[in-house]
């Protein structure tokens, strides 16, 4: 990696161009694998991620079936390649961690007690990542999950608030997070005003908190507008066809 | 991969007390809604470790010890000494818990504490160097669930953050070879900071402090919020099956805030 040491320039812009509350571009595609339930694949700044789900179909093994609600299970992944040195396979501490907060984004959406001891499962391949890969597979999880045919509350969508040389800053990208002095990834559920996840490291004052908080609100729903989109579009081409 | 797990119901008779008890803003054991239970710190209870502290929250009880050796840094800071946390949720503190590889809940609580050590630079690991680029200190920091009764994050924090503070650190001295010899000498790790986290659940749409198991399996969701001696937050962490309204995240930040400097003030009053 090479060392940049401003990443906000005279102008304002950050490391590629863009504003403090701007988004990187996105691109999403729904339904693109053939034995996936529910397929989606998002590129969100470099950020490659695939997603799949399966079921709801019988758990298994039989144990991990719940009595009054479908068990999810998710397993967020980064391709060995994904990275600049290679990442070993072997699930990380850090990829464990994610797969469970991932699973607590994404559970207040879904409808799991209409189908209680099975099972519904959400793979995620990160094929090259961006910083804020997380966000990104929340936000492509929950398209892979309604594109499964799941009864879902609403979509969830998230993206990241961090600090940067001193400023607050929406959708971190890898430079930012790793140079930058917070981070806080969010996700956000709109149709029940609510936040289903939210981690933060870093520094931040109450005041910045707060702020923070409002502007990845914000974030969200601009990201929500687009999966929304996606979906659509999606749905019209099926229609169509 | 992570998987929806089975919360141990609460007896009918038990959940319908907790929920009426809570309409009215107090808890079974007692405590209002914002109150922890009585914690008690005792330090240096492990004469082998560099450092240890033993937390009791209520019937929480854990331990945490320090180790310090030394290693080579890591390899994008190679003038920094190196700190890991790990977490061990022994069997003999809960029947559910099983031995074996670290599981998620171990693997959330540690990377919950080392971040809220880290990103506060408690430890000043610029200090922790032996000879740059090749060899520092490596701070062991081994969280020890003895009995678990709700809140591991706050008791394994808490023990943490007391055992570091109290750690001593051995001197090292390099000879002209090269050769690093350990002396028969100590001084005080370099601490710089002192936070403190504090969890919180939700049950209703009502947010208690220091959740005691029971209420932990009550509970939608769960928010820990750790905060450094500046009163500012180092480290956030939302776990549970349910979520959060913008405002009860803007309240749960105040209470934090709140509990957080009063344990501070209680406990560590001559580190800040």
């Amino acid at each position: 990696m090479t060392e940049i040491k401003k990443l906000i320039d005279e102008n304002g812009l950050r490391v590629d161009g863009r504003k403090l509350d701007e988004i990187r571009p996105i691109k999403i595609e729904i339904g693109l694998l053939a034995n996936a339930d529910g397929s989606a694949y998002i590129e969100q700044g470099r950020n490659k991620i695939i997603v799949a789900v399966y079921g709801p179909r019988e758990a298994q093994p039989k144990h991990i079936g719940l009595h009054d609600r479908a068990a999810i299970r998710c397993r967020y992944h980064m391709a060995p390649f994904s990275t600049d040195e290679r990442k070993s396979p072997a699930p990380s501490r850090r990829e464990i961690e994610i797969s469970k907060v991932i699973r607590e984004a994404l559970e207040p959406v879904i409808f799991s007690e209409y189908y209680p001891r099975s099972m519904i499962d959400i793979f995620i391949e990160v094929l090259q990542s961006d910083g804020g890969s997380r966000c990104a597979a929340i936000t492509a999880s929950s398209l892979a999950l309604a594109d499964a045919g799941i009864p879902l509350k609403d979509l969830v969508a998230a993206c990241a608030v961090g600090k940067i040389d001193g400023k607050l800053a929406v959708d971190l990208s890898d430079v930012e997070d790793k140079l930058g002095e917070a981070d806080m990834p969010i996700a956000y559920i709109p149709a029940l005003r609510k936040i289903s996840l939210i981690q933060m490291d870093g520094i931040f004052t109450e005041e910045e908190f707060f702020k923070a908080l409002n502007m990845a609100k914000d974030a969200c729903m601009k990201i929500y507008k687009i999966q929304k989109e996606a979906l659509k579009q999606k749905y019209l081409q099926t229609e169509k066809e | 991969m992570s998987v929806t797990s089975q919360v141990e119901p609460l007896t009918k008779i038990k959940s319908k007390r907790m929920m009426k008890l809570l309409a009215s803003g107090k808890r079974l054991d007692g405590r209002g809604l914002l109150d922890y239970r009585e914690i008690k710190i005792e330090n240096g209870v492990v004469e082998k470790a560099e450092g240890s502290a033993l937390v009791s929250m209520g019937n929480t009880k854990v331990l945490v010890g320090v180790k310090i050796e030394t290693g080579q840094p890591y390899p994008d800071l190679p003038n920094q000494g190196a700190l890991t946390v790990n977490a061990e949720f022994v069997p003999l503190a809960y029947k559910y818990f099983e031995p074996g590889p670290p599981d998620e809940n171990s693997i959330e609580l540690a990377r919950l504490v080392d971040r809220g050590i880290r990103e506060s630079k408690t430890i000043d690991m610029e200090k922790l160097v032996i000879i740059p680029g090749k060899e520092v200190y490596v701070v062991f920091v081994d969280v020890y669930i003895l009995d678990h009764d709700g809140n591991l994050v706050d008791a394994a924090g808490l023990a943490a953050i007391s055992a570091i503070l109290n750690a001593k650190l051995p001197v090292y001295r390099v000879k002209e070879n090269g050769e690093v010899i350990k002396m028969d000498e100590y001084v005080p790790l370099p601490v710089q900071n002192c936070p403190i986290p504090v969890t919180m659940v939700k049950i209703d749409d009502k947010i208690l402090v220091d959740p005691t198991l029971d209420e932990e399996n009550m509970a939608s969701a769960k928010l820990t919020i750790t905060l450094t001696k500046n009163g500012e937050i180092c480290a956030m962490q939302k776990s549970g099956l349910g979520a959060f309204t913008l405002d009860e995240i803007v309240e749960a930040q105040k209470i934090a805030r709140k509990k957080s400097s009063e344990i501070r003030e209680k406990f560590f009053r001559e580190w800040c």
